[in-house]
């Protein structure tokens, strides 16, 4: 089927063909990700309310199920209010830079062996360079509010957000030590190899077990880099004003619509470099795309879970986490598996 | 014209109409950020030239580390321009001499290589080479030292800003009681009365 549409639109669209195809695999990849980041939204609440012993939103459509799009019509008919004296054009730029960072990245992400749609070697690298730029929305929309409990909600929220990329990239240095490769892809098929693998035991050979303490650290570090509960400083909906307090309407939606885009995106990263990506946890069963979404899936409950259990940390305390423990912790455990390696007791050889 | 062509010239208008925006802008955060495009279209050019580690390391590190801190101090500094602008005519003389040194020194380096005096042509790599393993094996044989070196020079940055800022640690977080019943407001809260301020 893929070659007959491959086929017609060749001779549709004759030289152009190539940019259509990737224009077509972009919105493979976008359009799916968008009612993602839609139905996470209303999974959020149905989980919290299930957790809090309440039923969540159930109104709009059967079992509530219409309540992202209504959600979404309300933001759409409201009035983006300009605050007098911001600098319009950072003002509307600012929630652009920072959901422009969670879509670009997904170019490399591999689905599985094949399906990618950009297989470059640097894939790690590039999505770490793409996403350090999700801070500029929060950093611009906090100074071009023309407001000062935007601006030091958007200091606060950028100093964090700079603070874990830290801790996340010195995690990511390890994968990639041991994987020997920045290829995304790579770095899920060296996860299939190893003893338990062989025993048909696959997920015991996934890096999460390996390297436990950087697993740790990478989870903690993605819920602080998205601004999310335990950590979420940038809007603690009672009672701290955060970098978005002036934004209205589809401004302040972009803003939430970024903060959903990147929680699948880092869970989509954590699944691939800690979780084995599309690999079948056990020998039996086939490897398959249908893992990864579980994978992330799972991460992104996680998500929600830790939300609705963990009260929110004291600015400080996210601050020392950090620097003082996180960041020393990947030094360490470089250095230890560094050594590991170059033992005979290698196990990813 | 080829693609290629077009993309390095769509990407080289852009890198110079930011650089002069950079210099231009009166507003120096609006500075900072044009600083940041040209950075980005920068890597664009380097991802060109097949030196694709170059150019992510060029955004990961000045656009998403070093020019998000050079904006918060941009944003928090109240810099008059008008005042930055005063000494320009004095300045001249001395500026227009480190421009004219860096130029010649762009166009020995450019110039050599164009006319074929230097040596080094660019050496094109094939298409499933890894740039970053090139980088990362020379850097690890042939230029070991000088990459030492570059570290410990880091590091001694890193221990002298940190002995600059660092006031002593406090030993212990408790509170004195009997001095907390003893204060007063007046010593906590001064009241100050300033004029509205017009917008400019």
């Amino acid at each position: 089927m893929v070659d007959a549409l491959q086929g017609l639109l060749q001779g549709l669209f004759g030289s152009l063909f190539p940019l259509v195809w990737v224009l077509l695999k972009i919105v493979l990849i976008i359009a799916p990700l968008l009612l993602a980041v839609a139905y996470l939204t209303f999974w959020e609440r149905k989980v919290i309310g299930w957790m809090q012993v309440r039923i969540g939103p159930n109104r709009v459509g059967p079992w509530g199920l219409i309540q992202p799009i209504a959600d979404g019509l309300k933001l759409l008919l409201k009035e983006v209010v300009i605050p007098t004296g911001a600098n319009k054009g950072v003002f509307l730029i600012a929630p652009m830079f920072a959901f422009a960072p969670a879509l670009a990245a997904w170019a490399v992400v591999p689905f599985n062996d094949t399906l990618v749609l950009a297989n470059v070697n640097a894939s790690l690298l590039y999505i770490m360079s793409i996403t350090s730029i999700g801070v500029y929305g929060i950093i611009l929309s906090g100074w071009a509010s023309n407001s000062k409990y935007a601006f030091l909600g958007g200091m606060r929220s950028a100093a964090q957000m700079i603070s874990y990329e830290v801790a996340m990239g010195l995690a990511l240095v390890v994968v990639l030590m041991v994987s020997n490769s920045l290829n995304l892809g790579d770095i899920v098929n060296s996860q299939g190899k190893g003893y338990f693998a062989e025993k048909g035991l696959g997920f015991l050979s996934w890096n999460w077990l390996p390297l436990l303490p950087m697993f740790v650290v990478y989870l903690v570090s993605i819920v602080a880099e998205t601004n999310r509960a335990p950590f979420d400083m940038a809007e603690g909906e009672s009672e701290i004003v955060g970098f978005h307090v002036e934004y209205s309407g589809m401004a302040f939606a972009v803003f939430f619509l970024a903060e959903y885009a990147n929680m699948i995106l880092v869970s989509t990263l954590a699944s691939t470099l800690f979780l084995g990506g599309w690999l079948s946890p056990v020998g039996f069963l086939p490897d398959g795309i249908l893992w990864l979404f579980l994978k992330i899936s799972a991460v992104l409950f996680f998500f929600l879970w830790i939300r609705a259990t963990f009260p929110r940390y004291r600015y400080d305390q996210i601050m020392r986490l950090g620097w003082k423990v996180f960041i020393p912790l990947c030094l360490i455990w470089l250095v230890v598996v560094g050594c590991w390696m170059m033992s005979p007791m290698n196990i990813w050889k | 014209m080829e693609f290629k062509t077009f993309v390095f010239y769509f990407l080289s208008a852009i890198l110079v109409f930011a650089g002069l925006r950079v210099i231009t802008a009166r507003n120096p955060v609006h500075a900072a950020l044009f600083l940041v495009l040209a950075f980005f279209t920068a890597s664009g050019v380097w991802v060109l030239l097949q030196a694709e580690f170059l150019a992510m390391a060029l955004v990961l590190v000045y656009v998403g580390a070093v020019m998000v801190l050079f904006l918060f101090v941009v944003m928090m500094l109240d810099i008059n321009l008008d005042r930055l602008r005063e000494g320009f005519w004095s300045y001249l003389p001395l500026g227009s001499i480190i421009a004219l040194l860096m130029v010649a020194e762009m166009g020995m380096v450019l110039g050599g290589n164009y006319l074929g005096f230097l040596e080094s042509g660019v050496r094109q790599t094939a298409a499933d080479e890894s740039n970053v393993q090139a980088v990362g094996r020379l850097m690890f044989t042939e230029y070991v030292y000088p990459f030492e070196l570059a570290s410990v020079i880091l590091l001694v940055g890193i221990v002298a800003a940190v002995a600059l800022t660092q006031r002593g640690r406090r030993k212990n977080k408790a509170v004195n009681p009997s001095q907390q019943v003893f204060v007063k407001a007046r010593d906590r809260v001064r009241v100050l009365q300033m004029p509205a301020e017009k917008r400019d």
